[in-house]
């Protein structure tokens, strides 16, 4: 039958843009009349066959779409290996590090910029941390035409430089932003101050499922074809649901995009995995649920790092995608519910899963997906071997090799 | 009727509109801000805005910044900016003080306690920038519970549709939003104003006050005739800075900068 569950937990968000007491539109009266037009075109979107056909033209033709699913075998024998007998779960990556641009950015961003040229918008501009988000948005406006500004911490264009590079080449100006620590959150500042003064021709295109309702919703929606398509994968390789989900989460929009689809299937668990920086304990961190808690920043109500006094506190992770001190709000709303589980994995533990998926698989994988598979590595050996997880490999990381290599002590 | 009505009400009878200087809590240093917000009254302010620092103020520029994060390295917290105001209120029982600020430093205090707090400790409004009018519920209720007036913000951006929308919930005077853009930025023109401030008159008998831009004497008294009222931030917070030694800190000519700045200003809104 085709109902709505009473119970269901993809109903969110309200029409106020709360997931349970999460989200919402916390912005300046000067942003608020364009974000309720960003929302009624985004709801006139869902509907627009023509729209939604361009998305999804793009989606096969330009990124690369379906991505594989991989039963990751060798892996799979490896951590059997040393589980007790009859132990060691199967474990698959879904591969969106194989989409054009290297990352799942890029499925969201397209989107946006459809939208973004269906309002009218005639300038783009975008925030990033490690520059995936960047160079996905400087992609999809060199293809469609538009000009394109990048707000990067100057922090993260220093350690992020070959993205930097990428997103010139694209034709995008990328602006060294220096206010506050110089990373993420105050690109996101930084973006937000040039749209609150370019809100007649421009349009901001978030790269995570946070900031003011309808970001995080229409964001998960777009990342939505990750959990939809290997929902379908999974049922012709094993001809079942997996067991459980393990995604990175720092905004959390490759998380968001594997379990939404997922969410009302009670068989299956979920797992997202927080930056842990040099310890929960430590101090460096980027795990917002794990040891933040609820406050305001950027549009929405979410789990933050902040102080005391209500201050934002700096977050810390090898992962540049995952330096960030809050996450989508619907993230905490599924962390309060219990529907997800959320862990966090230390920046050590994430470099040794980045070197194991290297060696026995092939795949140099993104710093932020190696935070999942440290995770996945500590969960398969206790779990019986007919279960299954399923991962998402959301980046592939060539971007990471100069951040791995200094900690390695190498020098290229 | 709060201190800020009767406020406006005899500027009104007097002819002209309202100064309305601002400061950031504990920029550069506690002691500094207080003496510049105890000389305001005395140099002409008729109402004062008193910025809480935080450290993601999206809708702020450069200066702003810059002064919250002197305030927050100085020791601010919402406790001290309401600290301030108690001690201020020692002295001056008739000029209003409006706290402006973001919404997280507020929930972090608990809203409930804040709003009891700020208005015990003197606080007569509060403008905060990222609750608009559709997440008022957040914090309407307890500030109408404690008498505090909430001001709200409409800018160039706010049609003819929404203004009702806006106005309807606020109290004490409107806050008009000269730019589309962040404090310090760029100004608007006379005419951009003149002609926006009638729009706004058709939806509310409140006094306006124009703020974002309003930097020179001559800017302020025009603002201050059109509308009802001038908030100037960055143009005095740039005075002040300019008086700073290497490291940052006050000197002696700090405190008197700013107030002979707000006496300039006065002057030229008095001109009416």
């Amino acid at each position: 039958m085709n109902h709505t569950l009473p119970n269901s937990y993809r109903q969110g968000p309200d029409p106020r843009g709360r997931f349970g007491p999460f989200g919402g539109r916390f912005v300046a009266e000067t942003l608020m009349p364009l974000i309720l037009e960003v929302e009624a075109a985004y709801e006139a979107s869902k509907k627009d066959t023509a729209f939604q056909a361009e998305w999804r033209r793009l989606l096969t033709h330009y990124v690369g779409r379906p991505s594989p699913l991989w039963f990751a075998e060798r892996l799979t024998a490896h951590l059997r290996k040393d589980a007790a007998p009859g132990m060691g779960a199967k474990v698959y990556f879904k591969r969106d590090e194989l989409n054009h641009t290297g990352a799942h950015k890029i499925n969201a961003v397209l989107g946006q910029i459809l939208l973004a040229k269906k309002m009218g918008k005639t300038r783009i501009i975008a925030e990033t941390g490690a520059g995936q988000h960047g160079v996905a948005t400087a992609t999809a406006c060199a293809l469609m035409d538009l000009p394109c500004v990048v707000y990067m911490g100057a922090t993260d264009v220093e350690r992020q430089q070959p993205n930097v590079f990428r997103m010139k080449l694209l034709g995008a100006e990328v602006v060294p932003v220096t206010s506050g620590a110089a990373t993420l959150k105050d690109a996101m500042n930084e973006g937000l101050r040039d749209w609150v003064a370019n809100v007649h021709d421009t349009y901001y295109c978030i790269g995570t499922v946070a900031g003011p309702h309808p970001y995080p919703a229409m964001v998960r929606d777009f990342q939505s074809v990750i959990g939809t398509e290997a929902k379908a994968q999974m049922q012709d390789a094993e001809g079942r649901l997996p067991d459980v989900l393990v995604a990175a989460v720092g905004g959390g929009s490759n998380a968001m995009g594997l379990f939404y689809p997922f969410l009302d299937d009670a068989s299956v668990a979920m797992v997202g995995v927080e930056a842990a920086g040099r310890g929960l304990d430590s101090g460096e961190h980027a795990a917002a649920l794990s040891r933040g808690r609820p406050g305001v920043l950027h549009g929405n109500r979410t789990y933050l790092l902040q102080d005391g006094d209500g201050q934002i506190t700096e977050a810390h992770s090898i992962s540049a995608g995952l330096d960030y001190p809050g996450v989508g709000p619907e993230h905490s709303w599924l962390h309060e519910l219990g529907r997800v589980q959320y862990r966090a994995v230390t920046d050590d533990e994430a470099l040794a899963a980045f070197q194991l998926c290297s060696k026995l698989e092939g795949i140099i994988p993104a710093l932020e997906p190696a935070h999942a598979l440290a995770e996945v590595l500590k969960m398969a050996p206790a779990m019986p071997a007919e279960t299954i997880i399923l991962m998402n490999l959301c980046g592939r990381g060539d971007k990471d090799i100069f951040t791995v290599a200094k900690h390695l002590g190498e020098n290229i | 009727m709060s201190r800020i009505a009767t406020k406006f009400a005899a500027l009104k009878a007097q002819g002209r509109g309202a100064l309305i200087p601002f400061l950031e809590a504990f920029d550069p240093d506690r002691d500094t801000a207080m003496a510049i917000l105890r000389g305001m009254p005395g140099a002409g302010a008729d109402l004062i805005e008193i910025g809480v620092p935080f450290t993601d103020p999206m809708a702020d520029g450069p200066t702003v910044q810059k002064a919250g994060q002197r305030g927050l390295k100085a020791g601010a917290s919402m406790a001290g900016a309401l600290g301030m105001v108690r001690e201020f209120r020692q002295d001056d029982a008739e000029t209003p003080v409006i706290l402006m600020g973001y919404f997280n430093p507020i929930l972090s205090y608990g809203v409930a306690r804040f709003c009891a707090e700020a208005a015990e400790a003197g606080v007569d409004g509060l403008i905060v920038v990222d609750v608009p009018p559709e997440e008022a519920d957040e914090i309407a209720p307890d500030a109408i519970a404690n008498g505090l007036d909430l001001i709200r913000l409409v800018a160039p951006t706010t049609g003819e549709d929404r203004l009702p929308k806006v106005l309807s919930a606020t109290t004490g005077f409107v806050y008009y939003v000269a730019i589309t853009g962040i404090t310090g930025t760029r100004s608007a023109s006379t005419d951009d104003l003149a002609a926006a401030i009638p729009r706004i008159r058709k939806y509310t008998d409140l006094p306006i006050a124009i703020g974002f831009g309003v930097r020179t004497p001559q800017q302020a008294g025009e603002a201050s005739r059109i509308a009802d009222g001038a908030v100037v931030a960055s143009a005095l917070i740039d005075g002040m800075v300019a008086t700073l030694d290497p490291q940052g800190r006050a000197t002696p000519a700090t405190v008197p900068a700013v107030l002979d700045r707000v006496r300039e200003l006065a002057e030229s809104v008095r001109q009416g």
